[in-house]
């Protein structure tokens, strides 16, 4: 396959940025989109170029380290698919790729395609762990959780942080993520103590980097490569009201 | 954005039906209308009630375009640089659309209450004939008049698809099977809501109010 790409290139996060076009050819179907990458890196590094900077890690899936915006796509066409899991079979010969870094404020551009996601860490911070040490694993049916639960929570761990979320949001919200890790800890036994004032201190953090307001919009459960299902915004929709509505100390950890 | 949404949609209703006695005959549709104006009456002099009622829609409009130009706002801040290439709607398109349908929706509104309520814009415009300047308005002659309120009413059939399923998530609708329902909900009404609407019209257009 031979493809034309249109890359942003950025030196730093100074730097003001620009699409580059460059030509790949002799590209297997059967190469990843980041296997893609560094044969056009190989080449640029051959020729004496910068190589395009972009995140990785795993490649199978499961880090949430790369995150690219594939013609408009967050992780390209392919739904349910991280990009390092996106293959050249979804593209045809001859096609112009547009690959551009996730958007937002909260995600400065560091390098090319590299962008910065310490926003996530911070909502973690602030409050998206169980202060207590629950031991390894309880007895099954010592504390019993009902099955439904269960798989809710399951579902909404199985976020990796990726920030697709954000980046195909019209409005920049990450409030997909941020779902997913208030309702990942509310739904079992051991969330419940800093149920209220997890959901207060984690929404506040969101607001806080920089992110927009969720509008129910729908394009980040489309874009998630783990389907975290809209509904849990619904959840954490529901916790927040509960919690504003109980009043008191709701400062995280308390 | 839910609550005033809300107050908003009960209103639609309460419209919606009131514009449905219009098959009632002229009489009848004139007498609903000065009813209106002594609603609450003897507690509350003349036009009062309808005025109270009037001040609280102005209120959850204003507070309606707060909170939706609030989030506008933050939404643009959120993402100062933009995408060379976006790939067009993914999730619905009702969604996408909540803006300038809003904005659309707010002029027709201003449009509306100039044609129907004050006679600004009434080929008939006589307040004490509100049947005649219906028929008048929905004219065949003036067909640009019904194009034009069908393409808004439309408009506000994608905004309450939307609205009325987020307005539920906003307050807490969390199951999937929930969702599915709220989505259901959302479709139906709007629908019907805007065949209500437009049922009016398109009956004085046909000939089948005159």
């Amino acid at each position: 396959m031979n493809l034309t790409l249109r890359i942003w290139r950025q030196s730093g996060p100074q730097d003001k940025g620009r699409m580059v076009t460059y030509k790949v050819d002799d590209v297997s179907p059967d190469m990843s989109f980041l296997e893609m990458l560094d044969v056009l890196n190989e080449r640029l590094i051959l020729a004496g170029e910068e190589p395009v900077a972009f995140d990785h890690d795993c490649r199978e899936g499961i880090c949430g380290m790369c995150g690219l915006m594939i013609n408009g796509n967050a992780h390209g066409p392919q739904r349910g698919t991280t990009a390092c899991q996106l293959h050249m079979r979804q593209f045809s010969d001859g096609d112009t790729i547009d690959i551009e870094p996730w958007r937002a404020r909260a995600f400065p551009v560091i390098k090319d395609l590299v962008v910065d996601r310490d926003a996530f860490d911070r909502i973690i911070a602030a409050g998206g762990y169980v202060t207590a040490p629950t031991g390894s694993a309880p007895e099954a049916h010592s504390t019993p959780v009902a099955k439904a639960n269960a798989d809710a929570a399951f579902e909404s761990a199985a976020c990796i942080g990726c920030g697709a979320c954000v980046a195909a949001c019209p409005n920049g919200s990450g409030m997909l993520f941020t779902a997913a890790k208030v309702t990942q800890l509310s739904l079992l036994p051991q969330g419940q103590p800093e149920r209220y004032t997890r959901v207060i201190g984690m929404v506040d953090a969101h607001d806080e980097a920089g992110f927009g307001g969720c509008t129910n919009a729908g394009e980040c459960t489309v874009v998630c490569p783990k389907g975290i299902p809209l509904n849990t915004i619904g959840r954490l929709n529901r916790d927040y009201l509960a919690a504003t509505r109980k009043g008191g100390s709701n400062t995280p950890g308390s | 954005m839910a609550v005033t949404g809300i107050v908003l949609v009960l209103f639609l209703i309460a419209h919606m039906l009131g514009n449905l006695k219009i098959f009632t005959g002229a009489v009848s549709f004139n007498h609903y209308a000065e009813w209106l104006r002594e609603l609450g009456a003897p507690l509350l002099p003349g036009v009062w009630a309808l005025w109270i009622l009037r001040i609280g829609l102005v209120v959850a409009v204003v507070a309606h375009i707060w909170a939706a130009t609030t989030l506008a706002v933050r939404a643009r801040a959120a993402r100062p640089v933009r995408y060379a290439h976006r790939s067009k709607v993914q999730g619905s398109y009702a969604a996408r659309t909540m803006r300038w349908g809003g904005v659309i929706i707010l002029l027709f509104v201003i449009y509306h209450i100039l044609d129907l309520t004050t006679g600004t814009l009434n080929p008939v415009g006589d307040p004490t004939r509100p049947y005649a300047n219906v028929v008048a308005d929905f004219a065949p002659e003036r067909w640009y008049v019904t194009l034009f309120y069908t393409l808004a009413i439309v408009t506000i059939g994608f905004h309450l698809r939307h609205g009325v399923f987020s307005a539920l998530r906003s307050l807490g609708q969390q199951t999937p099977r929930g969702e599915r329902r709220a989505r259901a909900v959302a479709l139906v009404f709007a629908v019907a809501l805007c065949a209500g609407y437009l049922v009016v019209p398109f009956a004085v257009l046909t000939g089948l109010v005159s």
